[in-house]
Order: C-alpha cells, then structure tokens, then sequence
C-alpha cells in the first residue's frame, strides 16, 4: 500500500481507493463460493489484476482468471495476457467465442461492420453458467459510460445475465449483501469509483506493464463514422475509405475491429496523464463503436446481459 | 490529493443536477463528447439552452420523465482533490436512496430555491443528513438570479435555517448564495453579490477540512479475510485482513482479541508493498499477531483499554428499505455487521419518526417503506460496536430478507437496548 502520509494519517485518494478495492476483493472471496476475474488484458483489468495480487497477498489469487476471447483481439494483447497471467501465478480460463458460433449458439455477424461484440455475451453467460461461477469481477467504472453510472458495486443478474436498473440492492456504508440463490450469479465492479486519469495515475503510481498498443504507435489505420480504425484481418475497407499511417494509441480495447485509436505522440504512461488531464473527448467515446448505436446502447446491453 | 463523497439532495425543481452538471462543467471535467450528445438531446426535448440537468439523467425513463430516480455516481477532480458525488432525488419517495448515498458522504450540499426557501423536502434532507451524521452541511441557496441577488432574502433564509438546525446535531453548516444556471458563486466567485464574502462552492469543497471526520481515537480492526499460504516460503504465515474501522494501530501495540477476550501484540502490519509501522481508517491492510491464537472473519482486533461495546440487544434508529412487508415487532431478519453475519428478531418498535416534524409516532409500532424509526433487535450473535455517532462504520449495520436476499433495512446503532 503506498501511504503518501505527510502530515500524518493522509491518505492520498489513489490510497483510498487501493483500499476500497481490495476490500471489496476480499469480501467476495469470503463470501461466494466460486468467484472469477473477468481479464480482457486492457487496463482495468489489468488494474483490477494487480489489485488482487495485493489483496491475497502472500496467498495466490483465490480464483481463476477468465477471458472471453473474440478470437478478433489485437495479436499483441493475447500475448500479453498469456504472459501476465502466469506471472501473477493464477490459473487463465478462456471462453472462446469461436467455439460457441460452432456450437451453433450464436450467429456470426456480416457485412463490413461485423464484430464479435455483442456474441460474447452469451460465451460469457455459458461459461459462468458451465463453470457455476457465483461472482465475476469486471472493471467497469461507473465514469465509463450513462448507464454505468447507477450500476452498484455488486450488480445483480438474473438467470438470464440481464440487469434490472430498477431492481438493485442500495449499497450502504461499505457493507454488501452479496447473499444469491443456487445458481445465480453477481457482477462485482471494484473499481466502481475509479476514474480513467486515476487508473493511468495508478499504473504510473504501480509501473504496472502495460501492452504496447496503449502507447503511441504507427499504424495503418481509416476513418470510419468518425473513428480512426485500424486496418487488420477482421475488418473490411469499404470504397471511399483510404487507409494512411499515423502516429496512434488505444485509449480503450475493444476488438480490432470496433475500437477507434486516436492520432496521439504520448508513448509514456506520464504522456499519456498529461494528454487526459486536458481531454475533452471521454474515453468510450473517442474509442467504442458499440455505443454509437443507440443513445441508450449501453444500458440496453446490460440488460441483455454483456459485462 | 485527498478524496472527498459529498451527496447532493434537491428537489427536481430546484435546480440540483444543474448545479452538479456547472461543477462538472465548470471544472472542465464534462468531455466534449458528452457535451455534444447532451445539445443534441436538448434539441430533441425543445428546451432553449443546453440542459445540463440531461447530463446527469443516464437511464432511459429518466430522460424521458426528466427526474432523477437512483443513486448516481459522479465523478470530477481538480488539482486539489478527487471528488465523488452521491446524486441522490429529492423526492420522500426515495428517501432510502437519499439514505443510500448519504451514507459515506463526508459532506452534503441541502439545495433550496431563493424564492420559496425552506420548505418540508429540506428539511427532511437536513434530517437525514444529521441521522447519517455527515460531518459537514453546505447549504446551497440556488436561482438568487430570481429574487434579483437580495442579501436580505440570503439572510433571511439563513436565520430560518438556522433556527431548524438547532434541533439537529449539525456541526459545520456553511450557507452558500449560488445561481447554478448562471454560474454565479458555483465555481466561480459572483459579480452579481458582491455582498457576499463567503467562498464560492467549489472552492469551500476543495478546502473544507476533512481529515478528522474519521475515528482515530478508538482503535478497531474487524477480521475480513484470513490469510494462510501454507506454502514453503510462508509456512505457518497467519495474517489476518482487514479495512481499519477506526483508530491507529501499531507495530508492537498490545491488542485484545473479541470474542475470546485473550491478549497479544502486533508482530506486524504488512501490505502487498512491504510492513508498515502505522495503520489508520480507511487502510486495508494485513495484521499478524505475535500468538497463534484462534480468530476468523467476524471477530475484533482491539486495544485492551478500549473496547468496542458487547451485545446481543441492539437499540438502533433504523430506516426501512423494503417496498414488500413492513417491519414489525418478532420479525426475523439477516443482519450484516462489518464482517459479521448473524440473525436479528425486533423485540420492539419503539416509534417512527416524522421525518418532517421531527417528533416521535409514539402510536405507530411499524415501519414501511422509506420509514425511519427507533427499533430494539436481539441477535443470535454479540456484535462488536460503537454508537454510530462516535463511529460510522462499527456502528452501522444492515438488515437483510432471508426470503428474497433483499436488503431492507440500514441501521444506526445508539447503543445497547435495555
């Protein structure tokens, strides 16, 4: 825990928030059976993984670390999360999205705005429901997005993984009932209360690794609906769309084919604080195509089900 | 750079989540995006300027009925501090919401209009802030614009207020003229009232003192997570995890373990980075001792010459969240307690409290929804606790349905029943 006491029993808000979240870790290892850490091998779960690190420590993470691969992720971060899992000495469970369009679960998409996003909803809810996981920990942070920000600590689902907005537990103090039936499951946000400029302070606070992506980079990228998107092998270049090479990084990682990198020279983490500190474009919204969609898109994702 | 919750609390109409959207804004916290999304709703609900009031309103029916109806959490920092807001509505309806975000609020911002000054809905809101006890009260008189910038009416207001206060337990009430739709005295300093020698609102939240808001006199370590490796490296490693409820521990310090009863010292307290000498609310740590004696999540690491009070009996002002049944005397309830969970039975409903009034239903011996009253609980285990007037988190429980898994009830202990 990094103390930055001055005068004597200050805690610096990254501190506060340190301890919040390994509170929250710790509650739910005690009190669900079966409990998973959702990792995409982005930044808050990055974030969140470290943060379990210090919560058990000097025990291994008391649970397994599971991630829903598209199959159309940047090359770079699957490496990245082979290698960061195992370091942290805990057992990586993949969900394959590919596996469940074989299995005939979920349709593939067409046409050149095809992605995997919306299908991994039900890999996700097949594989909690296959390994009868009680407690998923995600990183969502409720300055992400509207709909995210009445979503509680712990978000209760239904058989179905769809979320009520009109049927969350109040959350007082720092006491969560995470009490369920046989066979339901909860999500668990522990960084509820971070915001983007907090996890970057946090990684430089840390020197957590981060995948090179985030950093700026050249690529070979088009716009598209106001986007920058790269161009890859899960995506189609539509006439009237003309690729260039520029300096770019990932503000948020989604799949290779749905998330926007912006045109930016910051290739330190301390570059990246100072370019936030005066951004006026949030992070979903320089980044995600998903929320485009409907002004409501998020919330009615959740709803479906998604994270 | 310190992290202050402050709850905000206004009726629709007056003006509260413009006065959050001017903070966010004001402080260049509103991103150009969510800006842009907001004119082009504004556009579609024909209203003449920008309503900052959408930026705040996230879900579906929201926008549409234009109220608020959770609680929302909103965030923005300056280069003082990181700032979380506990946007709660106003409406009595929702008063377990308003319980909700007040809850870890250090600070709450009471929002009236100028024009109709204290009406029921403050001083409900006063209420609740002195029952949830948060430390400091900013009350926000808003749209001055509309009674043309009077300092009589802003005092006026003031003496009224104050007056009301008097019956609270409010410690740090600080008045504050404000026009959140113009801008005036939000974040910066009003040209319009230049009466006004107070600081503008942002400013007092950057600077209000809230270090010694926590307890750091009455040392208290509820036993979370019990860490034991058992590896080669850490063989007979026994840590026990925790958040500090309250007062400083120390390496070395003499402790009292509860319930036992037996004595030891810290060997240590460590955290993933190293041992540390000192450990204060709201640091979670690891504690070890230098015994192996028996203790699990539930149980208390305290000081011998300060213990919290023991008890099975309960007197606890209690606020009823359930919209199924009603609390009533010989219901059986889940309790949470810090880490402890055990069983309750309400052995009395000693009144409800009109929230408005302040007097006591002494007649009335159940609570309903959004009902707060006094009740008597016995528990099928003691609970370890300060009166929550000395201590926010020993002092707090909540009360859970064992049927639905719902919580329906937080409360605030006062002390053991008789």
């Amino acid at each position: 825990m990094n103390v930055k006491s001055v005068t004597g029993f200050e805690l610096s808000h990254l501190g506060a928030l340190e301890a919040e979240s390994v509170h929250i870790m710790r509650e739910v290892a005690a009190e669900f059976e079966n409990p998973v850490l959702l990792f995409s091998g982005g930044k808050d779960s990055l974030v969140m993984l470290h943060l379990a690190k210090k919560a058990f420590w000097p025990c291994k993470l008391p649970f397994p670390v599971m991630h829903v691969d598209t199959g159309q992720n940047f090359p770079e971060v699957i490496e990245f999360r082979d290698r960061v899992v195992a370091e942290a000495g805990a057992r990586l469970v993949v969900a394959s999205v590919q596996e469940s369009i074989d299995k005939g679960r979920v349709a593939e998409e067409t046409g050149p705005r095809a992605t995997r996003n919306r299908l991994q909803t039900t890999t996700l809810l097949d594989a909690i429901e296959e390994h009868a996981f009680d407690a998923a920990f995600g990183g969502g942070r409720r300055d992400e997005e509207k709909a995210r920000a009445k979503e509680r600590v712990y978000s209760f689902r239904d058989d179905f993984g769809q979320w009520d907005p009109k049927n969350q537990r109040p959350e007082l103090w720092s006491l969560y009932n995470g009490r369920v039936r046989k066979g339901e499951n909860i999500r668990v946000f522990p960084i509820s209360n971070w915001t983007e400029l907090d996890i970057w302070q946090y990684i430089l606070q840390e020197d957590i690794e981060m995948p090179a992506i985030y950093f700026a980079h050249e690529r070979e990228v088009f716009e598209r609906d106001g986007m920058l998107l790269a161009v890859s092998e899960f995506i189609t270049v539509m006439d009237g769309e003309e690729p260039f090479r520029s300096l770019v990084r990932y503000r948020t990682l989604g799949d290779a084919n749905c998330t926007g990198a912006v045109e930016s020279g910051a290739d330190t983490v301390q570059k990246i604080i100072d370019e936030l500190a005066g951004t006026r474009i949030t992070e979903r919204g320089a980044g995600r195509a998903d929320d485009l969609v409907s002004e409501a898109a998020m919330e009615d994702r959740k709803k479906e089900g998604y994270f | 750079m310190e992290l202050l919750r402050f709850a905000t609390a206004g009726s629709v109409d007056d003006g509260k989540s413009t006065l959050i959207g001017r903070l966010l804004y004001d402080s260049k916290s509103i991103f150009e995006d969510q800006m842009q999304a907001v004119e082009l709703s504004s556009q579609k609900m024909g209203t003449e300027y920008t309503n900052l009031a959408l930026l705040t309103d996230g879900l579906r029916a929201e926008r549409e009925q234009g109220i608020t109806i959770d609680v929302a959490y909103r965030y923005f920092a300056t280069p003082k501090r990181k700032f979380i807001i506990a946007d709660t509505p106003g409406h009595v309806q929702y008063t377990r919401n308003m319980v909700t975000g007040a809850s870890t609020a250090n600070l709450a911002i009471i929002l009236l209009d100028a024009r109709n000054g204290i009406v029921e809905q403050s001083r409900r809101h006063a209420f609740l802030s002195s029952l949830l006890r948060i430390p400091h009260i900013v009350v926000a008189i808003n749209k001055m614009d509309l009674v043309d910038y009077s300092e009589e009416r802003f005092e006026e207001i003031k003496a009224e207020f104050r007056d009301f206060a008097m019956k609270l337990d409010v410690t740090d009430l600080t008045f504050i003229p404000v026009s959140a739709l113009h801008g005036d005295n939000v974040v910066d300093r009003s040209e319009n009232m230049p009466w006004y020698a107070g600081s503008p609102l942002l400013h007092h939240l950057e600077e209000v003192h809230i270090a010694s808001d926590r307890n750091l006199r009455d040392p208290r370590f509820p036993v979370q997570y019990v860490l034991r490796p058992q590896t080669d490296e850490f063989h007979d490693y026994r840590g026990y995890a925790g958040q500090v409820a309250g007062g400083v521990f120390r390496t070395g310090d003499n402790v009292v373990l509860l319930p036992s009863g037996f004595e030891t010292k810290i060997a240590a307290i460590e955290t993933a980075d190293g041992p540390i000498d000192e450990a204060f609310p709201p640091m979670s740590c690891t504690i070890r001792l230098e015994d192996n004696l028996d203790l699990s999540r539930g149980d208390m690491i305290a000081r011998p010459n300060n213990q919290p009070e023991v008890s099975q009996d309960i007197d606890a002002m209690i606020c009823w969240m359930s919209d199924g049944a009603k609390l009533v005397s010989r219901m059986k309830l889940g309790i949470k307690h810090m880490s402890r969970t055990a069983r309750a039975m309400v052995t009395d409903v000693d009144y409800r409290l009109d929230v408005n009034s302040l007097s006591r239903d002494a007649d009335v011996h159940e609570l309903g929804l959004n009902e707060i009253g006094r009740v008597q609980l016995r528990t099928t285990q003691p609970l370890f606790f300060d009166r929550y007037r000395r201590n926010r988190t020993t002092g707090s429980f909540i009360l859970i349905d064992e049927a639905t898994n719902a919580t329906v009830g937080a409360g605030m202990i006062l002390g053991e029943a008789d």
